[in-house]
């Protein structure tokens, strides 16, 4: 990798952030580039990117804008595999001239880049080019979820989120000014990486006619997709004639056409993160009816209200499906527990009594998802009732999402379920959340 | 492929930016949208002619190329039931803003619906659904769907609208018909392909439907500003 713009006498310089993370904590070969040369940290600084004795596939620039065309034209007849350009000045300052330059040389040369005006890219465990020091990065572990950000804000937020729910990332590019390479070519791209299970987007608007691609491409891959958009309440600011243009506003187009295609909409961090931890393990769309299983009446009341206002179903569940329930609970809960859905299981419950309930709910059609509201300061739940129902729902098969308060004495039955490819949430919204995310991830 | 009469229409209307009504009507005539029996008259004579023909009651809308929302002036006179109401509303549409005759059509009934479209910056054209009538943007019930729609896009955008028990039955009101509806629906997704970026955004509202049949009883057609 080679990192354009190194300072020799501004350590805080984001080349020099880059370089140092590279050299010091990355499994690459790393060389530092400024024109004035010399011996920066006991390496030599090379006068440019073509002046590199081995092969480069990476260049990070972070040059000034105006250099910026030189130091591409380095790269492009060094034979590089492609850049990111961290540097600022371009369309978003006025110099939608400079930027059209370098596209048009990259184009030409068929040289790919990330940027201008981007944070670029975070491979977990390989590299990343954020200028921001390892140390202040929250840094996920290597998981299944792609992200592509059109804000490098948004994007190292998102990667503190994803890291709370012990999500892991795949890649993580932000695009900034995506002078080139655009969502759509992301999308493709990790709709081909085996590592990438859900590819989940911040997107601020397409260009025109890019969103009809967009939706189309993501319509066509077989991996969920999951859209934050912002800027939703711009819409309606023009003078408009018809009916149908006033009320067709721009973001309820946006969020129409991606019901339409099965892009699951996000309407916050937190319903992001929610939604591409359940899609990771549970990839395809169910109608979205729920069986909840409780031990408090409370719980089961306000997870029923969460789901009903999501639009999720909650059904009376059949009276041979109770009786089977019922014949495998244990004496003492019998005649006390509600089989009515939510099913009750009541604070006295233990653990064969969970698998009892899920293992009705699982073979049922009668639900074609379970939402378990686990409050383990019940007696008679052990540390084992995480990875015991982990069993039963990998039986089946049937989308299994489970509250359980995320403090550290229970740390054991969230393991359990984690481990063993069960999403948990660490609020009765956020396992809401998980099972509407699959609803939503089938067209509407 | 447009048909060479809409063609025609569309050219005749750029000066003015949009279509004027009975051109529009003709318009989705020629691509198989139904709309109701309707002439543009130009003096009363004719008028009280044509209404003889289609029978009363008829419905009288004023037709002026300063008058994009007739509603909004009094230019829509519904239920007329004989010569003399019709006299009397067409001496009063003549001293509207531009008046340049009246359509006379049949009385249509049925629940109302809009359909819409628009060419969407980000996403091209795109199809609307809703909740019809003069109260559309008070409501503002409606579904949207990236054209060309698919003959299932047309349940499902009526299942998203909070009102759509209206169009489903309802105490003693009849379930609209789907299948008209739906046929409507993708005629008029065809003709909005094939307008492609000469528009701006189209109306149908109200459309009447019906268990027994749908028709766009008015459209209002804007033309794409460069085309203007």
């Amino acid at each position: 990798m080679a990192v354009a713009g190194v300072s020799l006498a501004n350590e805080r310089h984001p080349a020099n952030v880059i370089y140092n993370k590279i050299h010091l904590r990355y499994p690459v070969k790393v060389y530092p580039v400024n024109p004035k040369g010399g011996v920066f940290k006991r390496d030599r600084v090379y006068r440019g990117v073509d002046e590199i004795p081995g092969p480069v596939d990476l260049a990070v620039i972070a040059v000034r804008a105006d250099l910026v065309p030189e130091t591409l034209s380095q790269c492009i007849r060094k034979g590089a595999g492609g850049a990111v350009i961290i540097s600022g000045g371009f369309a978003e300052s006025g110099r939608a001239d400079l930027q059209e330059r370098i596209t048009a040389m990259a184009r030409e040369a068929n040289f790919p880049f990330i940027g201008p005006n981007c944070l670029g890219i975070y491979s977990p465990g390989q590299f990343d080019t954020f200028f921001l020091p390892g140390e202040r990065l929250v840094r996920p572990n290597p998981g299944n979820v792609g992200f592509v950000s059109q804000s490098g804000g948004v994007l190292v937020d998102q990667m503190v989120k994803f890291t709370e729910q012990g999500l892991g990332l795949s890649l993580a590019v932000s695009i900034g000014n995506k002078a080139l390479i655009r969502e759509i070519d992301l999308l493709r791209h990790l709709a081909a990486d085996p590592g990438t299970r859900v590819i989940a987007f911040y997107v601020e608007g397409f260009g025109r006619n890019e969103g009809r691609a967009f939706v189309e491409q993501a319509a066509a891959i077989k991996k969920p997709v999951v859209v934050l958009k912002a800027g939703k309440t711009a819409e309606g600011s023009r003078a408009v004639g018809s009916h149908t243009a006033s009320l067709a506003g721009d973001y309820r187009v946006f969020s129409d056409v991606l019901a339409q295609h099965g892009i699951v909409e996000a309407h916050s961090e937190f319903e992001l993160t929610c939604f591409c931890e359940s899609l990771s393990h549970y990839p395809r769309g169910i109608e979205g009816n729920v069986g909840v299983v409780t031990v408090s009446g409370g719980h089961g009341a306000i997870a029923c209200d969460i789901c009903a206002g999501l639009g999720l179903r909650v059904p009376r569940l059949s009276e041979a499906l109770k009786d089977e329930i019922r014949a495998n609970l244990s004496a003492n809960i019998r005649d006390i527990a509600s089989l009515e859905n939510p099913v009750d299981l009541t604070g006295s419950a233990v653990d064969e009594d969970f698998v009892a309930a899920l293992t009705a709910l699982s073979r049922t059609p009668e639900v074609d998802s379970v939402l378990l509201l686990l409050l383990p300061y019940s007696p008679g739940i052990s540390s084992d009732l995480g990875a015991r129902l982990s069993y039963v729902h990998q039986q089946d098969g049937k989308p299994l999402v489970a509250y359980v308060p995320h403090v550290e004495k229970y740390r054991i039955l969230i393991e359990g379920f984690e481990l063993n490819d069960v999403p948990v949430a660490s609020s009765i919204d956020g396992a809401a959340f998980m099972v509407e995310a699959m609803r939503r991830c089938r067209p509407c | 492929m447009l048909s060479a009469e809409a063609e025609k229409i569309i050219e005749a209307a750029r000066p003015r930016g949009w279509v004027l009504e009975p051109e529009a009507l003709r318009l989705l005539e020629t691509a198989g949208v139904p709309v109701p029996r309707f002439t543009w008259a130009r003096s009363l004579s004719e008028a009280l002619e044509v209404a003889a023909g289609i029978g009363y009651p008829v419905v009288a809308k004023v037709v002026s190329p300063q008058i994009m929302h007739k509603s909004d002036v009094q230019g829509v006179q519904p239920g007329i039931a004989n010569e003399g109401s019709l006299a009397e509303v067409y001496e009063r549409f003549t001293r509207l803003l531009g008046f340049e005759g009246v359509v006379i059509a049949e009385m249509l009934s049925g629940q109302e619906l809009i359909i819409g479209a628009k060419v969407d910056f980000q996403f091209g054209p795109v199809i609307l659904l809703g909740v019809g009538g003069t109260a559309v943007e008070i409501y503002k019930d409606t579904a949207t769907r990236m054209a060309p729609l698919q003959a299932a896009d047309v349940p499902s955008m009526l299942g998203c609208l909070r009102g759509h028990r209206l169009f489903t039955g309802h105490r003693g009101v009849a379930a609209v018909n789907l299948a008209q509806l739906t046929e409507m629906a993708l005629r008029f997704s065809d003709l909005v392909m094939a307008l492609g970026d000469r528009i701006d955004s189209i109306d149908l509202n109200p459309v009447f439907c019906s268990p027994q049949r749908c028709v766009v009883a008015d459209a209002r057609i804007v033309l794409a500003s460069d085309l203007k």
